[in-house]
């Protein structure tokens, strides 16, 4: 295996795309490293992106929104108060991710990367409207971040290509985003339904929103319908019934160990209604 | 011979040692710089036995590749002593048996020195938070979190107000 630390996003691309072998990103290599140690992955080349200035940092960008480089451990974003203040519900969902040691190393471009179906940060970026910058060997692109992970562990990222960083947009006033998942434990579990709404209010009603689950499809979906229930209302209880039903509906879960089809249907309702709430809360909401 | 060479600070040591690029961390502090307090206990990040802080962030060792620590700073439990005297929180595990077999206690330590510098008067709801990452399998916790608080208490009694 070749270790390589480049200094800038077009180096990495290059190194990526001249390996003919198994190449990888390492951002925090809370996953990467587990699949080395179990053989589930033998690299033959590992591009460690941390010393890259422009993926190490929080910004906030010209037109108010924010910019969270491929790099960023979680406890950093934890610790960024504006970010915490424009985007809650994004900041508690990267908090949930493993132990505080898992913390100082784990990104949210590498929670969206590795494509898991349950991912927390996902859900709570999707709900946010978050696009990926993605750098390659032709050029620059931006997409959502729903469009990165097309099933489990698959992304639509091409050879040489990598996430330099996550853009959030400007937050207008009156808004407010909220992230829940299930889990059995408190801590260092992984989600058996997550949801995220993100919505922004104008007299006090709901003039725009976003709904987004996770752990209850491929991968993690956007529920326009659930969106469209709420919006015009102040999530009075046939809204928040109407945004129940659709997030049921939205739902293709699996059976697993950790949860039934039924379960999960169920409680995707349950925690998308109660998120909507906080959301609405947060962004000064009366109902 | 393909390699790396990793020069580094430890425990405030300037470092220096070789090994292939695929090699954790964890088995370079083990078996290159021969920190036995760093201890493996499950390889994949979920046991916190391999705790240390890497540029003063806590992180599972073997989840780092040793390149990774060229020009960083590394602390493991063995820099908990300063001047041969013990750490409060290593005296409290003593004077409270918040150990048995010992297989966990390095990296409960630094886990829970990663707290204290963050933040002195932890509620022990707090302290079981942050110690979620680091699994004991004989004390059931209790008495490491008696002891986590009663360090806690004499370093903020001991800091000049």
């Amino acid at each position: 295996m070749r270790y390589e630390s480049p200094t800038t996003t077009s180096e990495a691309a290059t190194l990526l795309a001249g390996e003919s072998g198994e190449a990888f990103v390492l951002a925090g290599g809370t996953d990467l490293l587990v699949r080395m140690k179990n053989m589930m992955v033998e690299p033959e080349l590992v591009v460690d992106v941390k010393r890259i200035p422009t993926m190490r940092s929080i910004e906030i960008t010209d037109d108010g929104g924010f910019r969270i480089g491929a790099a960023v451990p979680g406890v950093e974003v934890g610790e960024h108060e504006a970010l915490g203040r424009a985007w809650p519900g994004i900041v508690e969902a990267a908090g949930l991710i493993g132990s505080d040691q898992i913390q100082g190393r784990c990104t949210i471009v590498g929670n969206v990367c590795n494509a898991s179906p349950a991912a927390d940060t996902t859900p709570a970026l999707i709900a946010a409207d978050a696009q990926v910058e993605i750098i390659g060997p032709k050029g620059q692109r931006t997409i959502p971040v729903a469009k990165v992970a097309t099933g489990p562990g698959q992304t639509s990222l091409t050879k040489g290509e990598l996430v330099e960083a996550i853009l959030l947009p400007p937050r207008p006033a009156n808004s407010g985003d909220a992230y829940l998942r299930f889990t059995p434990r408190t801590e260092m579990d992984i989600a058996v339904v997550g949801a995220a709404v993100s919505l922004t209010l104008k007299d006090g009603v709901v003039s725009k929103a976003r709904v987004a689950l996770g752990a209850v499809a491929p991968t993690a979906i956007e529920v326009e319908p659930a969106a469209a229930a709420i919006v015009g209302s102040k999530l009075d209880d046939g809204a928040l019934d109407a945004l129940v039903k659709a997030c049921r509906a939205a739902c293709k879960p699996i059976d697993d160990r950790r949860g039934t089809i039924e379960y999960r249907t169920e409680v995707a309702g349950v925690l998308a209604k109660r998120a909507a709430l906080i959301a609405f809360e947060r962004a000064g909401g009366i109902q | 011979m393909s390699g790396v060479l990793v020069t580094t600070t430890i425990n405030g040591d300037a470092v220096q040692f070789a090994c292939p690029e695929e090699e954790t961390l964890l088995d370079a502090l083990r078996d290159r710089v021969g920190l036995l307090g760093v201890k493996e206990g499950c390889g994949t990040g979920d046991c916190g036995a391999c705790s240390i802080t890497l540029d003063g962030r806590l992180v599972c060792s073997c989840l780092v590749l040793a390149a990774e620590a060229e020009g960083r700073e590394v602390t493991t439990v063995e820099g908990l002593v300063e001047g041969g005297k013990l750490h409060p929180l290593q005296e409290n595990f003593i004077s409270h048996a918040a150990l048995q077999c010992g297989i966990c206690t390095p990296g409960f330590l630094v886990a829970a020195k990663s707290l204290l510098d963050r933040n002195p008067d932890p509620t022990e709801t707090e302290i079981r938070y942050a110690l979620a990452g680091n699994l004991c399998r004989c004390t059931g916790y209790d008495k490491i979190v008696r002891a986590v608080q009663s360090a806690a208490k004499e370093m903020r009694a001991a800091k000049p107000a």
